[in-house]
């Protein structure tokens, strides 16, 4: 194996490499140096390794190291020589293991530092111990020397001279012609800090590293990084920390970050460099991880002069905006930098150093964790968690956690941290609210203009047609977002063919799908997190990021990136010195040029305009006729804006297109995501007021307001397309490329939208344009009279003669009546429809074709029905999507042919727990309904849905008049409520807290296999090795045209992928990182036929997954209307007179799997197989139909879905092993043991153990034991008291059972109570203390995440997210961070302290009872669906009764305080509770 | 969606038809014309379905939900717009069409289907009353010429749409009105005469030249037409009646069913004085359980028959579908049509009302007559159907069965074989199926003879108004790329 990561190749695409981790900091406050931090640091890297990773070799890692000040004791003595302190750098470099190519390295260096007139001082071999590193490391392991540079006295800045000569380095490297170049790293080049790291696991660091060791290396501040990648390669100069930082998250803006980046080069400028600016360039590197880019981004503000302070504010603002706390001048500061750079989006946990100053900080969401503690002797332990580090508690000054959207600041050379005044203060060093008073406009601020236009504009009808307008747009888009301000919505997935197969011509947009998050970051909400998001755009941003100046305050903001026509005009009519518009008309006439020839003029001609000083370009495609076509808008603005950049002409300038293509979320996204600033869909707009006049699908009347509403759902639309992503602005969303091309040629999309993945290829600029004129044409006929009809080519609903669908009116019919009389011979003719498309190709797999040539065998020989049903899962449907009886026929029948069924997201009735109504798989989504303790030991399968088909990235929103008594008595929720599904699990962030989650599940069900079920996207194959790294048993992989549950119709079409993509990469990434042994995987989405089965085992699946076809087998005829609840055959309804309509069995179903069955059985006989197992993988039989005469199918290739990575002989290519779990070293091991005596009599028993960091999930284990043996019930209160002293790790008392008591003194980490369901949890600071326990943070994020019922009394503060989706659980805490109550359903939290932002948001049950100390309560609660009120004398009286609890539990000094006078204190609560909970509350129908 | 849950709420309520006694005693169309609230109703009861399977089963195509949901609204003309856009004759098959769309009607699988027909006449006929059905004459001329021999739906539908796209078309018809069978062959109480004359004068007003009287092959040979026209569209119908070769069959009496149809039919629009064939107060027996026999039973109970006897080959129809006949096909399943609810209430001008007046499993065996060669008695006997061991029906005479029943009339409906070979079709030369239909595809049309079309029942063999409105409307697409080529 060779070094770093590996080439493109088949569907890998090394891009998509992610990486997350653990972080950690010690310091000295006020500076002292010595080697015990160095120690302590390491200590703590050590203590964090649970959340790094190991792959297929367990003796490497996938990095650690440590970023401190030079050691300039310890040098001098190494170098034996008189060095000053700052005069001069150290650059530890790696270099190649051949020794002759070392050799050209070390001439390249020492060159170029002599070009840059300084001095070198010494070479170092860096002593390293090679026996201390891993297998695979230690093949990759780079010869590692220290070079010593001395300070030429005449130079004034001598690190920016260090940056300088190793960017020239780097640069004269990527040039040189040799083998090994990719060992060529060099960690940091600095005179004040030093970076020490490498491919290790964190023992290593200090066993490798000699020089860590010695006592002479001190520092007072020491970075440490525990890399958690999503591969096994070999790549040392990935690991962390960089040179100014550690960054535990992900920047999902990353691909528009560099872009922008690169494209504000030519104008970058400060006095520092002057003109040597340009030796630093490029910046970044598009290849390089996005932690890398983010630190080459930092070093360069910091080494032009800006502070540590401002540089990561630039890069990382707060959500500004909407904060209704924040002093208007320091929003100034914000607003002022919004207008240089555009927020590096994504959760983020940093600690940054540059040898003066040290900074952490949270992304504006808090979506990574960072605990810190002063000691007091002014030791500062900072980390992902607490307890890294063993400080005995009475030396503890102030426990605390980095809040979201926060700084902390210390200067070590002061000695001094910065409070939050402070640092806004410091911030404040330019007038900047004056400066943006005097220069920054509103569009509101210009003037109304007119504007004639230059062509004469054709009817509407005719340009509808023209742009390929259908009466779906206008009826199911366009008027449901005039009329509800919100997109539509639609169930049962997308059966329709994908752009580039279908025999209709399509836009541009159908051509690619939205990338979205899934499991190493989270998709954000953007409705219930909305204070985070803002869709503000603005005119006229600078490109020189250098310097601090009034002049960049000029700009225009506007409030929407959806212009109204009058805005557009205002924009048009800018001519002045900042600001000057040019319209540019993107029609062609094709009888004069072609379209390729068409964008080259218009190009140019652009660029003609940006040379005259232009700035503002309207690309528009008013004035289409006969004649003229319009340039589909995507294709002219992506190329135009990589035109551009490869010109270095592209920063200043903002491209608005004025386009009739536009009309739905997807359109704007794409062109928003490939560079436009703004968009104004004119047509769209018009044809509003087109409908309303004719009452075409919407009223008469209020045209304008329509059309806001128009602006507003697409922008809000935009928002949640953005959020999918976990990106929460539309300023860093613009040109971040979130999508993947599918069917487009790779000249193309090299050309016109650089840096986009397309992996199978398909039609060219030349299909474009016959596309682009086919549709234009359809406007136009000589002869037939025109009339008001568009087309209807049915993209949303089966039209005969429009889109191909599978699930056409005959495959229905046929599957139905073959399944229903037990006719095999009927049934293939249903699967003949399927799997024989001809021409009118509905999935990727059609054009797959067995290769001839193989040997038949009998069909006797080949593995029985029986044997191959194994295999099969029904998909994963809540009970509550679909009815009670179709949720049962499915367990029946997977329970009668040896499958297994999914339980879906809903929860699953006791009573079907142990019968044949069970569902074999139980689901955990994000909303973790019904996810109880006994719902989880009674599966044979946990499933982690990290992603559904229909909407990947997104939540769910069950309405409340679906919550039927039976549906919310299963899921734990009170009926008549609306139930929600956050986008993201809020305990899964990230690849190790995922990792967390698998090792909770299987410790509460230690039998069951724990699956993660994911979705098709380019990257899925590098997220699935990542997974496979968390221990996972099974992925599942699910293609983008399942999914049947409802979800917004852009969602369903535009998102995701098949499987055939996603399976394969998925197979062949965990071969490439030899992770495929350990772990299975399954496929699904339209899973239909015997076929279909035979080509998923080709592509490396080795089990099945079934949804749409079996309901369509119970009577489901694709009604689609399962969001309406009027499913007019029973299957997705609660309604009982619907529900009586069903005529579904689970003998249908059986008959069905059993010619699926039969039919692979006949496949493998043909192709030569005993059994599926022997073809999983087998690729290379397989080829392309050449037989389909499809024009664009034509030029699809699928050589890199057949690809097989080529790896060592030894590595498997399909599940042979199991994953090592690390049961046997738990905790709870020893708890079950000595908890025996309970177990089996009942008795009572007391244990009292210490606790730390590495015991994490405590007492899971043995909660599991307790609901097998005992059910639901559990054991009576206090019958296991669990006494624990220390800092316990993540996941305390995770699905802690009825009967359990845990009491904690010391400290908890992340995801205290999850899931509780009736445990009793008490966590208090201990006795000995010097600080006030209210005041200090004692627990960490996401505690009492989906708790259902119990209780919890926590004696401190605790982080983000208490006690989301909680829905009976009764708990008290003394102050919580932002978003507290979230999505809670049910319950009661007491908080005896301040809350953070964002309080009670989408809270539709149970009751929280506030202490408001400082009367800003209101500021932080989110009234999206609660009131705050008075307490009543009941409240009163519970509340009382809960603080007396607390008191008696936690002996907490503020309940004994506020008890002391409780009518006193009592005016200051509020109660928080939503109405409809309230009305409920008083009928009685709730608790 | 027309209403969301209506379906819940509305049952399907038939339309009102006049009162036996009363519509016994003319020709006029027996259904009473909607009102508006029923409609608004009866459209709310459709659910929109993500795949509309009457849509599917409509041969030509209508698109239901769309023009349902507008209908429920009140917006006929919008309506009308999405009608027009697949059908160009809805007056037709809003009368005359079995419905199939009904059959596909997801409401149909556990509950009653909307009533998609009734709407659609409804929408056609809101259009005639506010004059929003007007020609639609071409922008522009092609200058090609294209003729249509027959001028059945399929000749119309394609004449109109060849029209429209600017081709100067001339429709050659042998009797002396437009229309086939839907003038001749089926009686006016289905479909009243000026409901085709109307479509034919806007469609005469967009350009198309109807020659009547002629019968193409004979009267202009097949080389004047290739001479003349750059396409010829055969649209002439599957005219060849099926016989019943059976003892007695050329007693006087026994006639074809479309011969006496278009006698009453001929007399009603005033091209005739008098009928030769006439029922009343005669005993007629029916042959054949189709539409067809249904039409004669009708027009012989408004001739005042004495008496009515329909036999069936084949086996009474269930009430629910059996089955090998699931849904979304069209139920085989016992029908009532208007004819027999008629005939059995009022046989001989005395509305009592008691017994069905057709049995099934009935072979006919003879005609017997008297001395003058009239017929007087029917011969038949009693037949079951089994499944043989591979699952075919077999027919089996049930012994001592036969039975005879006085008859001075005989119709025989049992359907057509194929168009007419003589003239035309052998004149030009062209090839047939193994049916005797003319050959073409259901791609482009084209027969064995360039530049020649055929569509319809010549093509596809007797079949449904609504299947030969669809290939007309193919061949016309057909032939305008054939032109345009």
């Amino acid at each position: 194996m060779g070094m770093g990561i590996p080439k493109e190749q088949g569907l890998y695409r090394p891009e998509f490499e992610k990486d997350n981790c653990g972080i950690g900091l010690v310091a000295h406050i006020k500076g002292e140096k010595s080697h015990n931090i160095v120690q302590k640091a390491l200590e703590v890297l050590e203590r964090l390794e649970h959340r790094g990773a190991v792959g297929a070799d367990p003796s490497t890692g996938d990095g650690a190291g440590i970023l401190m000040e030079i050691p300039h004791e310890f040098f001098r003595r190494e170098l034996n020589k008189e060095l000053k302190e700052h005069e001069y750098g150290v650059a530890p470099i790696f270099f190649p293991q051949n020794e002759e190519e070392r050799k050209q390295v070390i001439t390249i260096i020492e060159n170029i530092i002599e070009e840059e007139k300084q001095n070198i001082i010494a070479w170092r071999d860096v002593p390293v111990e090679n026996k201390s590193v891993g297998v695979e490391a230690g093949r990759s392991l780079p010869i590692i020397k220290q070079l010593f540079i001395e300070k030429n006295k005449d130079e004034k800045n001598f690190e920016a001279r260090l940056y300088i000569i190793r960017k020239r380095i780097e640069n004269a490297i990527r040039e040189l012609e040799i083998t090994e170049r990719e060992y060529v790293y060099i960690p940091s080049m600095s005179s004040k800090t030093i970076v020490y790291k490498g491919l290790l696991l964190a023992e290593q660091v200090r066993a490798f590293y000699l020089d860590l060791i010695d006592p002479l290396v001190k520092t007072a501040v020491a970075i440490i990084h525990q890399r958690y990648s999503t591969n096994t390669f070999p790549s040392w100069d990935l690991a962390q920390p960089f040179r100014y930082l550690a960054h535990n998250g992900e920047i999902n803006t990353i691909k528009g970050n560099v872009n922008w980046m690169s494209a504000r080069e030519p104008e970058l400028y400060n006095e520092i460099f002057g003109d040597e600016i340009s030796k630093l360039f490029p910046i970044n590197k598009a290849t390089g991880s996005d932690s890398a880019n983010l630190d080459n981004a930092l070093e360069l503000l910091l080494l032009s002069g800006r502070t540590l302070l401002e540089a990561s504010a630039m890069l990382v603002p707060r959500a500004w905006e909407k904060d209704k706390e924040m002093e208007d001048n320091f929003k100034a500061f914000f607003e002022y930098h919004s207008g240089l750079m555009e927020p590096w989006d994504g959760p983020a946990s940093l600690a940054m150093f540059n040898g003066e100053e040290l900074l952490c900080m949270l992304d504006r969401n808090g979506l990574r964790p960072a605990r810190y503690l002063i000691t007091k002797d002014d030791i500062l332990i900072l980390a992902s968690e607490a307890g890294t580090q063993d400080i005995a508690f009475e030396d503890v000054k102030e426990h605390g956690r980095i809040e979201p959207n926060r700084i902390m600041y210390i200067n070590i050379k002061e000695g001094k941290r910065y409070t939050s005044e402070e640092i806004r203060e410091k911030l404040l060093n330019k007038p900047y609210r004056e400066w943006l008073e005097k220069n920054k406009r509103e569009i509101n601020d210009i003037p109304n203009a007119n504007r004639t236009m230059k062509n004469k504009e054709e009817s509407t009808i005719t340009r509808l047609k023209a742009f390929g307008y259908t009466r779906e747009d206008l009826q199911i888009n366009l008027a449901e977002m005039a009329k509800n301000e919100k997109e539509p919505l639609g169930s049962m997935g997308n059966d329709a063919s994908l752009g580039v197969l279908s025999k209709h011509s399509k836009h541009l947009f159908h051509y690619f799908k939205q990338l979205f998050a899934q499991v190493t970051n989270p998709p954000i909400d953007p409705i219930r997190e909305d204070i985070v998001t803002s869709y503000t755009s603005q005119l006229g941003v600078k490109g020189n990021i250098l310097e601090t100046t009034e002049d960049k305050s000029k700009t225009i903001k506007l409030n929407s990136p959806i212009l109204t026509n009058e805005e557009l005009n205002k924009i048009l009519s800018l001519d002045e010195e900042d600001f000057k518009a040019k319209e540019v008309s993107i029609l062609f006439e094709n009888e004069k040029e072609s379209l390729e020839e068409a964008l080259e003029r218009f190009f140019v001609e652009v660029e003609g305009f940006v040379d005259k000083g232009y700035n503002i370009i309207v690309l528009s495609d008013r004035g289409v006729s006969k004649e003229k076509v319009a340039i589909p808008s995507l294709l002219a603005t992506a190329g135009l804006h990589h035109h551009l950049i490869k010109n270095k002409k592209r920063v200043g300038v903002d491209l608005i297109i004025e386009t009739g293509e536009a009309k739905e979320v997807m359109q704007f996204a794409t062109l928003i995501g490939y560079g436009a600033l703004a968009v104004n869909p004119y047509l769209a707009l018009e044809t509003i007021e087109y409908m309303s006049e004719k009452e075409l699908y919407i009223t008469k009347g209020d045209v304008e307001k329509k059309q806001a509403k128009f602006i507003k759902a697409v922008s809000k639309g935009l928002l949640k397309i953005a959020s999918k992503m976990g990106i929460s602005t539309v300023q860093s969303y613009r040109g971040a490329q979130i999508f993947e091309a599918i069917g487009l040629e790779k000249s193309v999309v090299n050309k016109y939208f650089t840096g986009t993945a397309s992996r199978i290829e398909g039609i060219d600029i030349k299909g474009l344009e016959k596309e682009t004129i086919d549709r234009h044409m359809k406007a136009y006929n000589d002869f037939l009279v025109e009339d008001e009809t568009l087309e209807n080519i049915g993209d949303y609903k089966w039209r005969k003669n429009g889109e191909k669908r599978l699930f056409s009116p005959e495959v229905v019919a046929s599957l139905q009546h073959s399944t229903r009389i037990n006719d095999y011979r009927e049934f293939k003719k249903y699967s003949k429809l399927i799997d024989e498309q001809g021409e009118n190709l509905a999935t990727i797999r059609a054009l797959f074709k067995f290769k001839n040539g193989n040997k038949s065998i009998d069909i006797n020989e080949v593995e029985s029905v029986e044997e191959i049903c194994k295999r099969f899962v029904s998909g994963a449907m809540s009970y509550g999507s679909i009815s009670q009886e179709a949720h049962e026929a499915l367990a029946i029948a997977m329970n009668t042919i040896g499958g297994k069924s999914n339980s879906g997201e809903g929860g699953e009735r006791p009573e079907r727990f142990t019968d044949n109504r069970r569902s074999a798989i139980k689901q955990i989504a994000s909303g973790r309904f019904g996810v109880t303790t006994h719902y989880l030991v009674n599966a044979d399968e946990l499933q982690i849905k990290m992603a559904q088909g229909a909407k990947p990235g997104e939540g769910g929103h069950l309405p409340a008049h679906k919550v039927s008594e039976e549906i919310a008595e299963t899921r734990h929720t009170s009926p008549g409520i609306d139930l929600i599904s956050p986008p993201p699990h809020h305990d899964i962030y990230s690849i190790e807290d995922l990792a967390q989650l698998i090792f909770d599940l299987k410790n509460v069900n230690p039998q069951a296999r724990v699956s993660v079920k994911l979705v098709s996207e380019v990257g899925v194959g590098t997220v699935a090795a990542g997974v496979s790294k968390a221990h996972a048993d099974m992925i599942l992989i699910s293609g983008y045209d399942g999914g049947t549950g409802a979800a917004p119709l852009s969602s369903i079409k535009h998102t995701g992928l098949p499987w055939e993509l996603g399976l394969s990469e998925a197979h062949q990434v965990l071969i490439l990182n030899n992770l495929r042994e350990k772990v299975r995987i399954q496929a699904d989405g339209q899973m239909k036929t015997g076929r279909d089965i035979i080509i998923a085992t080709m592509l490396g699946a080795e089990e099945y997954g079934f949804a749409t076809a079996p309901l369509v087998v119970l009577g489901c005829v694709m009604m689609r209307a399962c969001h309406t609840d009027l499913c007019p055959v029973g299957v997705a309804t609660q309604r009982p007179e619907l529900r009586r309509k069903f005529v579904g069995r689970s003998e249908y179903l059986i008959n069905f799997f059993k010619f699926v069955a039969q039919e692979v059985r006949e496949l493998l006989a043909e192709l030569g197989f005993k059994s599926l197992d022997d073809l999983v993988g087998r690729t290379d039989l397989l080829e392309m139909n050449k037989a389909i005469e499809h024009w664009k199918a034509k030029g699809i290739d699928i050589s890199n879905i057949l690809y097989s990575p080529k790896v060592e002989g030894h590595i498997a290519k399909k599940c042979i092993s199991s994953q090592d779990h690390g049961l046997d070293k738990v905790l709870d091991q020893k708890l079950i043991e000595l908890s025996k005596i309970v177990l089996e009599n009942k008795e009572k028993v007391e244990i009292n153990l210490p606790i730390n960091n590495i015991n994490r999930t405590v007492g899971t284990m043995l909660s599991g034991k307790v609901a097998k043996l005992y059910g639901s019930e559990g054991l009576p209160e206090d019958t296991i008291k669990l006494n624990f002293k220390g800092y316990a790790g993540q996941s305390f008392g995770t699905f802690g059972m009825t009967g359990i008591t845990y009491t904690l003194e010391g400290q908890g980490n992340d995801y205290i109570g999850k899931g509780l369901f009736g445990a009793k949890l008490i966590i208090k600071a201990p006795k000995n203390v010097s600080y006030k326990a209210h005041e200090n943070i004692i627990g960490g994020n996401t505690c009492l995440f989906g708790a259902i019922r119990g209780e919890a009394y926590i004696n401190g503060k605790v982080g983000e997210r208490f006690a989301v989706r909680n829905s009976g659980a009764y708990a008290v805490v003394e102050g919580l961070g932002d978003h507290g109550c979230e999505y809670m359903t049910g319950g009661r939290v007491v908080v005896l302290g301040e809350t953070g932002r964002n309080f009670a948001s989408g809270m539709s049950g149970g009751i929280a009872y506030v202490y408001d100390v400082k009367g800003n309560f209101e500021n932080k609660l989110n009234k999206l669906m609660v009131n705050n009120e008075s307490l009543d004398s009941k409240d009163k009286e519970e509340l009382k009764n809960m603080i007396e609890k607390h008191y008696k539990y936690t002996d907490s000094d503020i309940a004994r305080e506020i008890l002391e006078d409780f009518e006193k204190h009592l005016g200051r609560f509020v109660k928080v509770i939503a109405p409809r909970y309230k009305e409920l509350l008083a009928e009685g129908k709730v608790k | 969606m027309a209403k969301l849950g209506g379906f819940l709420e509305i049952p399907r309520v038939e339309a009102s038809k006049r009162k036996v006694e009363e519509r016994i005693k003319d020709w006029k169309e027996l259904y009473v014309p909607f009102t508006d609230e029923y409609l608004l109703k009866q459209s709310a009861r459709c659910m929109d379905c993500g795949i509309p399977f009457c849509h599917f089963s409509c041969p030509v195509s209508n698109v239901i939900p769309e023009f349902n949901d507008f209908a429920h609204r009140g917006q006929w003309k919008e309506a009308l717009a999405i009608l027009e856009s697949t059908n160009n004759f809805p007056e037709f098959t809003g009368r005359v069409c079995p419905a199939p769309c009904e059959g596909g009607c997801v409401l149909g699988i556990n509950d009653k289907p909307v009533t998609i027909k009734n709407i659609e006449l409804n929408i056609v006929e809101k259009g005639f009353e506010n004059n929003w059905i007007v020609p639609k004459p071409a922008k522009a001329k092609t200058g090609k010429k294209v003729a249509v021999i027959g001028s059945g739906p399929a000749g119309l539908s394609s004449a109109q749409q060849l029209a429209r796209l600017g081709h100067d078309v001339v429709v050659y018809e042998r009797d002396n009105k437009a229309g086939g069978l839907l003038t001749y062959g089926i009686p006016d109480y289905k479909i009243e005469k000026w409901v085709v004359e109307r479509r034919v004068q806007q469609m005469e007003a967009e350009g198309v030249k109807f020659v009547y009287n002629t019968n193409v092959g004979v009267d202009v040979s097949v080389e004047d037409l290739d001479k003349n026209y750059d396409a010829v569209i055969l649209a002439g119908g599957s005219k060849k009646a099926r016989d019943l070769p059976v003892f007695g069959r050329e007693l006087k009496g026994i006639h074809y069913a479309m011969d006496y149809l278009s006698e009453q039919n001929k007399l009603n629009a005033g091209e005739i004085d008098e009928i030769s064939i006439n029922a009343k107060d005669k005993s007629v027996i029916v042959i054949g359980g189709g539409d067809t026999g249904a039409d004669c039973v009708g027009t012989a109970t408004r001739q005042g028959a004495k008496f009515i006897y329909q036999i069936e080959l084949l086996s009474k129809p269930s009430l629910d579908r059996p089955q090998d006949n699931p849904w979304p096909n069209y139920p085989q399943i016992l029908r009532v049509s208007t004819s027999h609810e008629e005939a059995k209430e009022c046989l001989g001008g005395a509305c009592k009302g008691d017994e069905d007046v057709r049995e099934w499993d009935i072979l006919t065996k003879e005609f017997r007559g008297d001395e003058n060669g009239n017929l007087k008695e029917f011969v038949a006997v009693r037949v079951e159907w089994k499944e043989d061991e591979k699952g075919n029906k077999k027919m089996q005479e049930i012994p001592n069965s036969e039975f005879k029943v006085e008859a001075d009339l005989a119709f025989l409906a049992i359907g057509f074989v194929h168009p007419e070979h003589e003239g035309l079709v052998k004149n030009a030369d062209l090839k047939l199926d193994a049916r005797g239909n003319v050959e073409a595809n259901e791609i482009d049309y084209m027969t064995n003879k360039d530049k020649f079309f055929v569509a319809g029942d010549m093509r596809r063999g007797q079949s449904l108004v609504v299947w030969a409105i669809t290939e007309g409307r193919q061949v016309a697409e057909s032939v305008d790329r054939y032109l345009k080529k």
